[in-house]
């Protein structure tokens, strides 16, 4: 232990840690722009400088490592002067738009020229005219409101393995750009939207598709139907002021009737429907001598990063289609077969914790006869914004429970949202359809958590297989490079691309904190452990859809349905 | 043209990303620019992504990302030129063959590039087109010379 001094207080530190570190601990709040937990100090920002006795200059706090006997001043008048030119400074090329920005009253850049009293333009810099880049399906890119702190990069970069977007030029032109400025649908971006949880501006947002909604809940002659991922009523309740970790899924069934849609669906049903696929091409794959290890396809970001970085492992992908493709295929099939509706009628719409759900929804893959089988993906964020837009207050509503036939689902489907939930409710099922017999204890707790790699070996009757649950693609990258290398012990691996899984998915509520991440994986285990459905294959809704119209798991409707495959991508790496 | 970079792939073996820069030079030097596919071939040599690379070249003024014209135009923006007038011949070159500094035409005839100091200061403001150098110019007489250059190219085509 050393001890320092902080504006006058002692407080401990732990040698070696960076200063800012210790300041958080203490509950002393520096400003940070650039700062990112887990990863190297970039020291971009400068807005966490600090006056240490012996310093010539003020240092950034996030880079200082601590020493016993510094003594450090953190809000001295140089100090936050310096922080308040900084802020100044940025908002002299700034657009000023902020009535008119996404993230108007969430905006890191706006809530420190607020906390530092910044109520003058001291300096007035000449606006650059970036055209914003709003190729991509997924996400939107507004370089005119970048402040260049460079985390966008590093996520990019250091969390996904990707790079898709890096610095380009130099000083008062430099720009966050992809390679030859060929435009975010073009590169190599999976449409994570890792980029927009960490971008402390409005240069990172989702392409918005509201209007889109609200104009087929308008018109009379659409049937719009709506589903909702698991992770979502774990977290939307942020949005309106909900304790984080809270399960809002009646509330959220009863919101989703007042906007309009005349059924709700839950994602989690047709994540049922994916196990009994999944587990089924498993235990297939596994007694026939198949390509493994299987690797899991829920997760477009993951299938759009294997299409292009590791094409090699595209057999290895399972076949089956995410979940909201599923849901997506049936709703315009079965769905619409049996309430006598035609599918040209109805409006299928996502609420997805995920901008690359977007992307996945207009994939020439997910169509039957020409038409999309998921029309409209909004993200949580989205939706939180399209129900404030309604004057809906959530908190006044009565729980409501979601519509058949796609609403009943197993707690298996609902742990899909958080990273291992994908593996354990595999598990459960598969363990099942290869023995016969139910597992004595479901919680397969070494697959749980937020470590971004998590193995573990599982029986199976006579068999024992080993299985990976990894999140943040550069994990996956490691583990397809040590199979590339040779290594043969693994037969199952679950791929979530944002680290953590869906419940800190790209499109959630704007906050990392790992302890809200932590209680919002939390309730989905929660809901687990009370529920008394806890296995997809167990499920009644589902065993009525495969005996009235879908035949037997890997039969050839499923085939024709729920699953497709995949190809290599070519695209500037 | 994947012959001439694995040429100069050979010159760096084991090369790490410290070698982009002189491959980069090299790849330039070879071709006249560094090309989309150049780009991705060298990402594949030194397992970096593009957008690492282009984020590198676009750093520094040296390199382009478009072949050299048939007449590359070095406009001099040092410091004598600058006193005498180089900015007005750089728009000049700029508004009549409508390119920016890094481009070619789209007839391909002419490139632009704006260099430092050429060590011609006693011709300033000067411009130096294929390795010929023109002196004391203004706006008006780049209007001349280009013209020139545009009859010329269309007499050896014929």
């Amino acid at each position: 232990m050393a001890t320092i001094e902080v504006n006058g207080q002692t407080i401990e530190a732990k040698p070696g840690e960076m200063l800012l570190a210790t300041l958080r601990r203490a509950g002393i709040h520096v400003p940070t722009l650039c700062y990112l937990e887990d990863l190297f100090p970039s020291g971009a920002c400068r807005m966490c400088v600090v006056e240490v006795e012996g310093e010539r200059a003020l240092v950034p706090s996030c880079a200082y490592p601590v020493r016993d006997g510094l003594k450090v001043k953190t809000h001295s008048k140089r100090a936050v002067m310096a922080r308040k030119t900084i802020i100044e400074l940025l908002l002299s090329n700034h657009p000023d738009d902020c009535l008119y920005c996404e993230r108007n009253r969430n905006c890191e850049l706006q809530k420190l020229a607020e906390e530092l009293g910044v109520r003058r333009r001291l300096y007035v810099g000449e606006k650059n005219n970036y055209k914003v880049d709003a190729s991509s399906p997924s996400i939107v890119r507004d370089p005119a409101k970048c402040i260049l702190c460079g985390k966008c990069v590093r996520v990019c970069e250091e969390i996904q393995g990707v790079s898709a977007i890096d610095f380009t030029k130099r000083g008062s032109h430099a720009v966050i750009d992809t390679a030859f400025t060929q435009g975010l649908n073009v590169s190599s971006c999976i449409n994570c939207g890792q980029c927009i949880m960490v971008c402390p501006t409005g240069a990172l947002r989702e392409h918005s598709h509201i209007k889109e909604v609200i104009e087929a809940l308008e018109d009379p002659s659409k049937t719009v139907v709506v589903q909702h991922a698991p992770a979502v009523s774990v977290s939307i309740g942020e949005e309106f002021g909900i304790r984080p970790g809270t399960d809002i899924d009646g509330l959220l069934a009863a919101t989703l009737r007042r906007l309009g849609f005349s059924r709700v669906f839950e994602t989690s049903f047709s994540a049922d429907l994916t196990i009994m696929e999944e587990a089924s091409e498993l235990a297939h794959r596994i007694q026939t001598g198949g390509t493994l290890p299987m690797l899991t396809s829920c997760s477009p970001g993951w299938i759009k990063f294997v299409e292009e970085f590791y094409p090699d492992f595209i057999p290895n992908l399972s076949s089956c289609k995410s979940p909201q493709q599923m849901m997506g295929a049936i709703i315009k099939s079965y769905y619409a077969e049996t309430q006598g509706i035609d599918p040209s009628g109805i409006v299928s719409v996502a609420i997805m914790p995920c901008t690359a759900k977007k992307f996945e929804a207009t994939r020439a893959e997910f169509t039957q006869g020409g038409r999309s089988d998921i029309d409209i993906v909004l993200t949580t964020r989205e939706l939180a914004q399209l129900i404030r837009m309604r004057g809906i207050d959530m908190k006044s509503l009565k729980p409501e429970g979601a519509d058949t036939p796609f609403g009943e689902r197993s707690s298996a489907g609902k742990i899909f949202g958080a990273s291992g939930g994908v593996m354990e409710a595999a598990i459960r099922t598969a363990h099942y359809l290869l023995t016969g017999r139910e597992l004595e204890e479901l919680k397969v707790q070494a697959v749980r958590g937020m470590q971004g790699v998590k193995e573990t070996r599982v029986r199976i009757g006579d068999l024992e297989i080993g299985v990976a649950a990894v999140s943040g693609l550069i994990n996956a990258r490691r583990l397809l490079d040590e199979i590339r290398a040779g290594r043969r012990d693994i037969q199952f691996i679950e791929v979530m691309t944002c680290p953590g899984g869906c419940i800190a998915g790209g499109g959630q509520p704007l906050n990392q904190d790992p302890d809200v991440l932590r209680a919002r994986a939390k309730a989905l285990y929660e809901i687990d452990r009370v529920d008394t459905l806890r296995t997809s294959h167990t499920n009644p809704s589902i065993t009525r859809i495969y005996d009235e119209f879908l035949g037997k798991p890997l039969g050839e409707k499923s085939h024709h349905l729920l699953h497709t495959h995949y190809a290599r991508r070519e695209v500037m790496l | 043209m994947n012959r001439a970079l694995d040429d100069i792939f050979k010159k760096f073996p084991d090369a790490k990303r410290d070698s982009l820069i002189p491959i980069l030079q090299e790849v330039q030097e070879s071709q006249g620019y560094l090309s989309r596919d150049a780009v991705v071939e060298i990402g594949r040599y030194l397992s970096l992504p593009t957008s690492k690379i282009y984020g590198v070249a676009t750093f520094y003024n040296q390199f382009r990302f478009q072949p050299l014209g048939h007449y590359h135009i070095q406009v001099c923006r040092g410091t004598a030129c600058h006193v005498k007038g180089s900015l007005g011949v750089l728009d000049a070159v700029r508004r009549i063959l409508k390119i920016e500094p890094g481009q070619t035409s789209r007839d391909g005839l002419f490139s632009l590039e704006v260099v430092a100091c050429i060590g011609a200061c006693g011709l300033a403001p000067v411009i130096n087109i294929n390795g010929e150098f023109f002196a004391r110019l203004t706006p008006d007489k780049i209007v001349a010379i280009i013209d020139t250059f545009r009859k010329e190219a269309k007499k050896n085509e014929n």
